[in-house]
Formats: C-alpha cells, structure tokens, sequence
C-alpha cells in the first residue's frame, strides 16, 4: 500500500475482528467510482486492506462488463463481500452463501435493508440472517442501526463485529447520534466499526473520536469531486481521531480560562 | 404397458439470469462457461438454487432441459 503511512504501533493498541489482526481502521467501498483506475487509485490513498465489493449478475450479453475482481488483487486487499439490496433475511442468507463460494475467505458484511426510501436496516432480519450464518462458519460483520439492543443481540448472534450507522447510506451527514454510538461501543465485547453517513474527513474523525474501532465508507470517498485526496484526507482523519481519543480529551468547560500566565503584566 | 416414447430435444431451454437461454443438448456447465466467454475462477453459478462451489465438477455437469441457473460475480459496491 504505497500512500499508507501507519501509526506507529506504539501509539495504537492492536486492532483484530473474529481472531484476524487488520492494521489499518479505515474500510472503504469500490462502488460509484468514474473508472476503476480512479478507484484503486483512492483505495491505495485510502490504506484500507479491507475492501467491500457486491454480489450481482454477470450481464452476459455485454462481455466488456468486467467483475471488479479484473481491477483487485485479492492478494492484496482483503475482499470483503456485502449483501447490499437484500431485503430478506433468505435473500441475505443466499447472497452471503454465493458469496463465500466465490472463493476468498467466509466473511461478509451482512446488510438486510428495511426501507427502500431510507435504506435503514432491518434488524430483526439481520439478526436471523446472523444467526444462521454464523451457525454455518461465516465471520458475520453486521450492519445495523444506531440501536443499542440490536447491538447486543447481534453480538449473541454470533457477529464477528457490529457495524452501526453514523447516519443512512450515501447520507453523507456525519454522526447523528454521539451518544448511542459510544453506548454501544462501551456495552459490546466485539469490535465496533461505524458503516455508512461519513461525508467528509471532520466527520470521520469525530467517528472514531468516539472510541470506536473503525469506520467503513465507501460514497464519501466515492462521490468526492477529487475521491484521491478525500480518501489521502480519510486516512488521516481516521488516525488523528483515534489518536485523540486515546489521548483523552480535556473536559468542556462553558467557561474561558487563560491559557498563559495572569501575572507579571506590565503597568499593573 | 409400453415404455412412453421419450423424446431427447436436440436443443435445451435455460433460463440464466432470469433470461431464456437455448443450448445444444449435451452442454456441459463448462461447455455453456466457455460459450459466454467466461472465466469459471470469476463467476459463481448456482444451479436450480444448489450452489456449486467445486469448480473441478463443471465439466461434469450436463445442464438439463429447464434448468435454471443463476451466474453472479463481484462487482463494485459499498
């Protein structure tokens, strides 16, 4: 990953989900990109290893759509399957199986949408769709709400991780909800990793300002007029707001106080 | 009772992602792969709902008149 330049390890405590250690706390998607070379361009800015891609028909009538696997080196990044457009949790189940018979590795970023207009998840499906595949084997990453306990009950499901909203897909309105996102990151014992809403770096940084264990995106980047250095602009955020929440906040104060001496003024 | 005259159609109908799709009687899974321009190690293929996950057994599978297959690969997403 040429434009990746980590945190030295000293400063970060170590990252794993489902027994695998992932060096860098930023996940991007490959969708909504003008080219591929534009997207493998933000992806190398962007230092993620963990990178989402979809599961659709292959048009056969038009040999020139390529799968994204021609442009990605599973070598490379690690190929993290979605369920996006699923709205059933046998639908999901399905998709997660094709999925895995692709052949890289059995993890999957389990979404089951709820509503069309809003694209919030359903999670009631999503924590049936977990519990069956995380019977099967799969390392379920669950996308769901803002909600505490579907959080927990994601987390007795068997995921791997839990993946709450910052706000709804392709939204771009930042954090929504401060409060129900540190509530969940303080009462699970599996990672949390904020998925969809982040529309620009201050709204990464105050993701992971949060303490959460890392952040997936995909439109932020995707949708930016110059998706290079947003997705250069990501990776910095995502380090400068976790270093900031390692190291500790001073408390807010409604109040001004002085930040050099009071005394030794002249003429007084 | 005679035996019922079965006839073998020379050609098989499919429906593959959704759409009808005529082969030779005979095809292989491999064989319809390569017709498409396909590379078997890209694409996924589920078979009347069965996901076939050994690749090495295509060659192996006669598709069969009415068959429905669904073949799905990885494309851009978030």
């Amino acid at each position: 990953m040429t434009a990746s330049v980590a945190l030295s390890p000293e400063l970060d405590t170590r990252f794993e989900i489902g027994g695998r250690e992932f060096r860098s706390r930023l996940m991007v998607g490959t969708g909504k990109y003008a080219s591929n070379a534009q997207m493998i361009a933000a992806i190398e800015a962007s230092g993620a290893e963990v990178v989402t891609v979809a599961v659709r028909r292959v048009d056969l009538d038009r040999t020139k759509d390529e799968g994204i696997l021609y442009h990605l080196d599973p070598q490379r990044f690690m190929l993290l399957a979605n369920t996006a457009g699923c709205f059933t949790a046998d639908d999901t189940i399905r998709y997660a199986r094709l999925a895995r018979a692709a052949g890289f590795n059995e993890w999957v970023k389990l979404e089951v949408i709820g509503d069309q207009q809003t694209l919030l998840p359903d999670a009631a499906a999503t924590i049936e769709a977990t519990r069956v595949l995380a019977a099967e084997g799969f390392k379920v990453m669950a996308y769901t709400n803002d909600d505490l306990i579907s959080a927990l009950r994601l987390e007795d499901a068997g995921a791997v991780c839990v993946m709450p909203l910052a706000s709804p897909i392709g939204s771009g309105l930042g954090m929504l909800n401060e409060f129900a996102i540190r509530t969940i990151k303080h009462r699970l014992s599996v990672p949390v990793i904020v998925d969809a809403g982040v529309g620009t770096a201050s709204d990464a940084a105050i993701v992971m300002e949060q303490g959460v264990d890392g952040v997936l995106m995909n439109t932020g980047i995707a949708a930016a007029q110059d998706p290079v250095r947003m997705a250069t602009a990501m990776r910095l955020a995502v380090d400068a707001g976790r270093l900031a929440y390692l190291a500790g906040r001073m408390p807010r104060r409604e109040i001004a106080v002085p930040s050099s001496p009071t005394t030794g003024m002249l003429d007084r | 009772m005679t035996t019922p005259l079965v006839h073998e159609p020379s050609t098989l109908a499919l429906t593959v992602n959704g759409d009808p799709r005529s082969v030779a009687a005979g095809t292989s899974l491999s064989d319809f792969l390569a017709s498409l321009k396909l590379d078997p190690r890209l694409v996924v293929v589920e078979h009347n709902r069965t996901i076939l996950r050994d690749r090495d057994a295509y060659p192996s599978i006669a598709l069969a008149d009415g068959d429905i297959l669904e073949i799905v690969h990885f494309v851009g997403g978030g």
